[in-house]
């Protein structure tokens, strides 16, 4: 099975899928989905809460099962495939890093927003002792400019990380901006650079291969977009297309495509898509877990949930402020209830 | 009514704003700023206000105990952890600003009143002393089950300490929540956000109660009754909203303006460590000097 590979996928479907399922994720679906991936021989997954490790939590949402049970549950099924965890430090701690590490995870991605790496530091250096491959992901890479993105990645190159992400949680990234930041990225540091990209504005696999064109190595997908807002790069997809492109994946395209048809589908609560909501994710740069909590926050208020989310936008909220959505959606409700009393 | 002596050990931010609130204690007399580097905006500080400006750090101020009976540590976590053995040696009262918590948490409006006789208090952090006065006055009507808190300050308001150690921000933040807001399970999360110009701190509670105990018009006045009596030291704390219900749930939205002391006004953050620091160490004082008089 070990073919040369010139891309190492990362399926993000079991944690940044969470999103969009509320994080109602099942022993019996990750056992399922885990299984088909490792037998697709796909590198990497990730398997967490879709905030990281410790996630599970009124602000974003309680998952239905513990997350450890199901980074055990992935771990059992997978002899090939490395289980990876997410950790956003001020969420997470060292703490359930070394439980996932103690359960077989084998990597683990610590992010933060993309100008806060120093938060990091504590976290990939114990990310190192635990003997994990260790990633620095560096989230809302669209709200920093390209020199700031660089000094940060820098920094966490400098705390031991083996590979640096650009990750494009909002989806708002055009593919001329992948390019320079790849770019920049590839020059300035020696570990591998990854990318993780969300298909808000329907960019994700042209941003992709930019990045992969760029000198990206490591990249993110999930199977039928299973990932918050309109989801990532579609893995299936992003298997063939590289595959016609001649770049080695390592990952059985006839598999994967049974895995998105037949274990996945039935797992989506609705069809992911590009809905208004989604677009308008990308449209703002907003974090596109926010889909979810703002549609909520606008039927309990009685308002358009692109209203909040394009204000959550101009009030450059970051990534875990999920708090913002419904006191934004308060106070437009409470504005437009005084207009209408004037 | 005469006044107690008091020293700041640390002459970076947080000790130059606590020198600032100190000036105006009817209760405190500041003397003393200690520290590492005489070339410091503090200490500089510190002496063109006419107190002892020592550069020489803990030493230089275990020379000269006589200048106080209380001392603020706002070094590091680390650093207290030395402190604090010298300081009990040499019987002074301590106030731990860091994280290091190795003395009793307190926060005034909750606690205090058991810890007037205790010689090292901690402070927690600035997220719990902002938000575990309202799991409390939620717990106090309607018991809390769950309760996890959000802080979100700007980037430029959180110090290389807080950003080398967040994890003990968040363990030391949900014990607090726990051990002193009462709830029988505590969370808490930290954010920064790096928007410009920088966010005033922000503060989310969000608790459940025990089922069918929520009382919502008790529990809304226990929480306004709570944000009064926080305001009376921190003049900057206030609800955003009112607090909102849904079932045995209700989130609570608060926001911390500092005073402007020495730190700006967005690090409402550091500004509720500082004047918590002050009112902790004013009743202590009280309290002490009540005792010798009897």
């Amino acid at each position: 099975m070990t073919k040369q590979r010139d891309i190492y996928l990362t399926e993000v479907a079991l944690r940044d899928g969470s999103h969009a399922i509320a994080h109602q994720y099942t022993v019996e679906q990750v056992l399922a989905v885990a299984k088909g991936l490792n037998d697709a021989n796909v590198p990497y997954i990730e398997v967490a809460h879709g905030d990281g490790l410790a996630g599970s939590s009124l602000q974003y949402g309680l998952s239905r099962t513990n997350e450890f049970e199901l980074i055990e549950a992935a771990v059992s099924v997978c002899d090939q495939t490395k289980v990876a965890v997410l950790l956003l430090p001020g969420i997470g701690t060292v703490k359930e890093l070394q439980q996932a590490a103690d359960l077989g995870a084998k990597m683990a991605r610590i992010a933060t927003h993309v100008t806060e790496a120093d938060v990091s530091a504590q976290h990939i250096y114990k990310s190192k002792e635990l003997g994990l491959e260790t990633v620095g992901f560096l989230m809302m890479s669209h709200m920093a400019p390209v020199e700031k993105l660089v000094e940060q990645a820098k920094l966490m190159e400098s705390y031991g990380a083996d590979i640096v992400y650009a990750v494009d949680s909002a989806g708002a990234l055009l593919p001329h901006q992948v390019k320079e930041r790849i770019k920049a990225l590839k020059q300035s540091l020696s570990v591998e650079i990854g990318f993780h990209a969300h298909n808000n504005l329907s960019l994700a696999m042209a941003n992709t291969l930019v990045a992969i064109e760029e000198g990206a190595t490591r990249i993110d997908g999930s199977v039928r977009c299973l990932g918050a807002g309109a989801g990532n790069t579609q893995t299936e997809v992003l298997v063939a297309v590289l595959d016609r492109l001649g770049i080695e994946t390592g990952v059985d395209l006839y598999k994967m495509m049974d895995i998105a048809e037949d274990i996945v589908t039935p797992i989506l609560q609705v069809p992911q898509e590009i809905t208004r909501d989604s677009l308008v994710l990308g449209y703002a740069g907003v974090y596109s877990s926010f889909q979810l909590h703002a549609q909520r926050a606008a039927k309990k208020f009685g308002i358009d949930s692109r209203d909040i989310l394009i204000e959550l936008g101009k009030r450059r909220v970051v990534g875990g402020q999920e708090d913002m959505i419904v006191d934004v959606a308060a106070e437009i409700a409470k504005k437009r209830q005084e207009v209408a009393v004037r | 009514m005469s006044k107690m002596k008091v020293a700041i050990l640390g002459s970076g931010n947080i000790g130059t704003d606590l020198m600032m609130k100190l000036e105006r204690s009817d209760i405190l007399q500041l003397t003393t700023v200690i520290g590492i580097d005489p070339e410091s905006d503090g200490l500089r500080r510190a002496k063109e206000h006419g107190y002892e400006a020592i550069s020489t750090g803990i030493e230089g101020f275990l020379e000269r105990p006589e200048l106080a009976d209380i001392v603020f540590d706002a070094t590091s976590a680390k650093a207290h952890l030395r402190h604090a053995k010298l300081l009990e040696e040499a019987g002074k009262i301590v106030l731990d600003l860091t994280p290091a918590a190795i003395g009793s948490l307190v926060v005034p409006p909750v606690n205090l009143g058991e810890h007037l006789d205790q010689t090292n208090v901690n402070l927690i952090t600035c997220g719990g002393q902002a938000t575990i006065p309202i799991v409390h006055a939620i717990n106090r009507v309607s018991p809390v089950s769950y309760a996890e808190i959000v802080a979100t300050i700007s980037s430029k308001s959180a110090g290389p300490g807080t950003r080398a150690n967040i994890d003990e921000f968040t363990q030391t933040t949900s014990r607090g929540i726990e051990v002193i807001g009462g709830a029988k399970k505590g969370k808490a999360i930290i954010i920064l956000n790096p928007a410009e110009p920088p966010i005033l701190m922000r503060d989310t509670v969000h608790a459940l109660v025990e089922e069918g105990m929520m009382n919502e018009s008790e529990v809304t006045q226990s929480i306004i009754d709570m944000v009064n009596t926080v305001q009376s030291y921190v003049p900057g704390y206030r609800l955003r909203t009112e607090p909102i219900f849904e079932g045995n749930r209700v989130t609570v939205f608060l926001e911390v303006e500092g005073a402007g002391d020495y730190l700006p006004k967005y690090s409402g953050n550091l500004d509720i460590m500082t004047a918590a620091a002050v009112k902790v160490a004013e009743e202590l004082a009280k309290h002490q000097m009540a005792h010798k008089v009897v």
